[in-house]
């Protein structure tokens, strides 16, 4: 009796555990999943502006300009872009060493109502020559590089490429 | 030449392995003491033949000889030599010879130091870390071979990457690897067990051991790692739920448990299938990270090595390894009786409590973690999951973790009851909990990191609590010497460890509070942070030995008076071409006074600023946990051989 009590005790604690474990993980999933969404995908279907979600594509050359923001901190905006559309993305910051034109970039932010996207965290990567996996996704959706045929074209190209500059949406 | 010998001493190493992992577990299978005996003999062996690998490739390195090509993919001679030298193991192929050096380190110490060990156990255990080592050096030879030559050598290497020219990198890998294959030891002494039938305390007093160094060495590994991102990256933070740092977490969460259930085991002979469960768990962990890291699955800091097939290969070999443990615990498992009866409220009930909520706290890391992957195979959906997930979803099993502790640390084993134990520690209750409400209150309420101190004392405050219960400091003050004299080692490593873990929380709590600013400014002006002025005075360049630097030279004021000078860099590396930024760091062990030097625009240089309070205690406490696992490890009673249970080369 006493070890068939104490062995439903375990399994009463252990089924507590495991129940709250996986409670807690899908309330914290609902509101903080961030889901990753290239420059076509937000023209296609922009989110709304309460939800962060992250962007990603090429940083499109000649589009970076550095300033001041009206906060007096450091600000730059930029273009993303997945070859096809591309987003203006503003940024209050220092942007990483490693952030360059025509590179990867993975931006996490909100999109306001006037079609900027505003990014609270511009992530930087160790490697120069490194692609974040979702970019190059992105990159192969829209057509314009297939991975399996070697480095991405040079970043000049993206902008003058046909499909890039038929989708662009603020010139 | 020399990087031949290095990939013959590989070969031989794999042979060697693959014989261990055989012979010794048939031997013992049989009752042949002749085949158990060769276990010892191999595994050295297997460890001579890595350690000269080892030593190989960190020749080709040491000389900068370029036509091995993974010297010329990672090295460059004009590299300090300590870089050099590091930067053996800070690429893909190098670590993993790190790593089975290790592993064959540790097969060593179990032939040298299991002299005591019953000799089929020991056979099993050295044959099973066969089978880890044999499938890790073939991945090597046919995957990854860091001897690979190169024709025609190019003039010199392409460089190691500047954020990894680093002596808290040059460290992190060793030391992480000390903890992931530590729990390959107590993994093997699991499916030995299994293998065996059998399950007693002096298995337990084997096992703890092992998964004490596993888990100090872990937890210098994991800080070192976090101190590393603290510094070197310049974002100011020390933590940020990257997949990589969860890689490393999970198997820590899961060995901390183990460390727990494996006391109970050796003093009370229960827990048994649970510890080999943990056992197995907490090893699969440490390959689960060695495949997160390695295969670039998951987007992170670490991918260096996106290699879809090595990825592959370590995924089978993890399942090979944890399916086959599981399929023989499913087998086996079921003749482990269970002994050793105790009551819900005791000292093993209170480690069951602190089992079940490790446990869940690395279920939700490892649903965190994992998520993204699946939703991505199963949906094509990319997400990814932030901070704010697992700071949502550890939280609130964290806090009873820590609310438990103390009062698990004072329960009897067997029978206890929890009033009793809180009529010890009620003092520690109330300090702690005017400690937090003092907290909130001088720093206007962030609610938060003031439930973070008031843990933080609790923890540290019970923890000297236990011990001063323990001598009888208040009942008995005379003796209370001559008893603390002879307090066992285990139980000031636990109280140590314990507090530790509270100095850990309280630099965390410390870092809630913690403010930084971005400003630009130009020489001679100045801006104002958390009281202080701070005064940029110049920007100049500087030589290194192998890049160059901007440097700026900060003056932080406080009152008019001079507190620190600060100066940040910007590095560019000519190989690499590649800039990185230095933090400048004044530390007075309360407070760290952190600045970046950003760009440069209008003679005007971005800085961003920090103050943050604490923050060199997060890294102190682990230190403090990591030698509690050494004070425990140290004990009497740990160094005193197991004696061998009666039976253990009898036939069965």
């Amino acid at each position: 009796m006493t070890r068939k009590k104490r062995r439903l005790m375990v399994l009463l604690l252990a089924g507590l555990g495991l129940g709250t474990a996986t409670a807690l993980t899908l309330t914290a999933f609902q509101d903080n999943l961030v889901f990753f969404f290239s420059p076509s995908d937000v023209l296609a279907n922009p989110p709304t502006s309460d939800r962060a979600f992250r962007l990603g594509g090429l940083v499109e050359a000649g589009s970076v300009e550095r300033g001041t923001g009206a906060d007096g901190r450091p600000a730059a905006t930029f273009r993303v872009t997945d070859g096809a559309n591309a987003i203006p993305v503003t940024y209050s910051g220092v942007l990483p060493d490693l952030f360059r034109e025509g590179q990867g970039v993975v931006t996490l932010g909100r999109l306001l109502p006037d079609g900027k996207f505003r990014a609270t965290e511009v992530l930087a990567r160790h490697d120069e020559t490194y692609m974040p996996p979702e970019v190059a996704d992105a990159l192969r959706r829209a057509g314009h590089w297939n991975p399996a045929q070697g480095a991405p074209p040079p970043a000049e190209t993206w902008n003058t490429a046909p499909r890039a500059r038929e989708g662009r949406s603020g010139g | 030449m020399i990087p031949e010998l290095g990939h013959f001493a590989l070969a031989l190493a794999c042979v060697l392995a693959l014989v261990q992992s055989v012979v010794p577990v048939v031997g013992a299978a049989r009752r042949d003491v002749r085949w158990m005996g060769t276990a010892g003999p191999l595994a050295a062996g297997q460890l001579v033949a890595v350690a000269v690998a080892f030593g190989c490739l960190l020749w080709a390195f040491a000389v900068n000889d370029t036509t091995v090509s993974n010297v010329v993919a990672n090295s460059h001679s004009a590299k300090p030599m300590i870089y050099k030298l590091s930067g053996a193991w800070g690429n893909h192929e190098g670590s993993m010879v790190l790593w089975v050096l290790i592993l064959a380190l540790c097969g060593g110490s179990v032939a040298a130091f299991g002299r005591d060990l019953p000799t089929a156990l020991k056979a099993r255990v050295i044959g099973v870390l066969g089978w880890v080592a044999a499938g890790f050096l073939l991945f090597i030879i046919f995957t990854s071979n860091p001897f690979d030559r190169i024709w025609p050598p190019p003039p010199d290497g392409q460089g190691l990457n500047p954020v990894l020219q680093d002596i808290g990198l040059a460290l992190h890998p060793p030391m992480l690897y000390l903890g992931y294959v530590g729990y390959a030891v107590t993994f093997a002494f699991a499916v030995a067990a299994l293998l065996e039938g059998r399950v007693d305390a002096a298995w337990g007093r084997w096992v703890r051991p092992w998964s004490l160094v596993a888990w100090s060495f872990l937890t210098l590994g994991i800080s070192l790692g976090s101190w590393w991102a603290y510094y070197e990256l310049g974002w100011g933070g020390y933590w940020f739920w990257d997949p990589v740092e969860n890689a490393s977490l999970l198997p820590w969460l899961v060995g901390t448990a183990l460390l727990h259930s494996a006391i109970v085991v050796e003093k009370r002979d229960a827990l048994k299938i649970w510890t080999v469960l943990l056992a197995i768990m907490a090893f699969a962990m440490s390959l689960l990270g060695t495949f997160l890291v390695r295969s670039g699955v998951l987007n992170s800091v670490h991918a260096f090595a996106n290699d879809p097939t090595r990825g592959a290969v370590i995924l089978a070999l993890l399942m090979i390894y944890v399916a086959g443990a599981f399929a023989l615990f499913a087998w086996r498992a079921p003749r482990l009786a269970p002994t050793g009866i105790f009551a819900p409220v005791s000292r093993e009930g209170a480690l069951v409590v602190n089992n079940l909520l490790l446990c869940s706290i690395a279920a939700v890391v490892l649903a965190g973690t994992l998520w993204p992957m699946f939703a991505d195979i199963l949906t094509g959906a990319k997400i990814s999951v932030g901070p704010p997930f697992f700071n949502m979803a550890t939280a609130p099993l964290a806090i009873p973790l820590v609310l438990a502790m103390p009062i698990g640390a004072m329960l009897p084993w067997k029978r206890g009851d929890v009033w009793g134990a809180m009529q010890r520690l009620w003092w520690a209750a109330c300090l702690s909990l005017g400690i937090g409400f003092l907290y909130l209150a001088a720093l206007g309420y962030p609610v938060w990191p003031a439930i973070g101190m008031a843990l933080a004392a609790w923890l540290i405050i019970g923890a000297a609590a236990d011990i001063a219960d323990r001598v009888a400091l208040f009942r008995r003050p005379a003796q209370a010497w001559q008893r603390a004299k002879g307090l066992p080692r285990a139980a000031w490593g636990a109280a140590v460890a314990h507090a530790g873990m509270g100095v850990t929380i309280a630099g965390v709590a410390g870092m809630g509070v913690a403010t930084d600013t971005l400003v630009a400014l130009k020489p001679g002006e100045s801006a104002r942070l958390a009281g202080y002025e701070w005064r940029l005075e110049h920007i100049t360049d500087v030589q290194g030995p192998n890049f160059t630097a901007r440097r700026a030279v900060v003056t932080v004021m406080r009152d008019g008076a001079t507190v620190t000078v600060l100066s940040p860099e910007r590095r560019t590396f000519q190989v690499d071409r590649q800039t990185t930024t230095e933090a400048a760091i004044h530390t007075n062990a309360m407070r760290d006074l952190y600045a970046v030097l950003g760009e440069e625009r209008d003679g005007a240089g971005v800085l961003r600023l920090h103050n943050n309070p604490l923050a060199p205690w997060i890294w102190f406490g682990s230190i403090i946990m990591a030698l509690g696992g050494g004070l425990s490890l140290s004990d009497r009673r740990m160094r005193v051989a197991a004696p061998a249970p009666k039976g253990a080369t009898a036939p069965a």
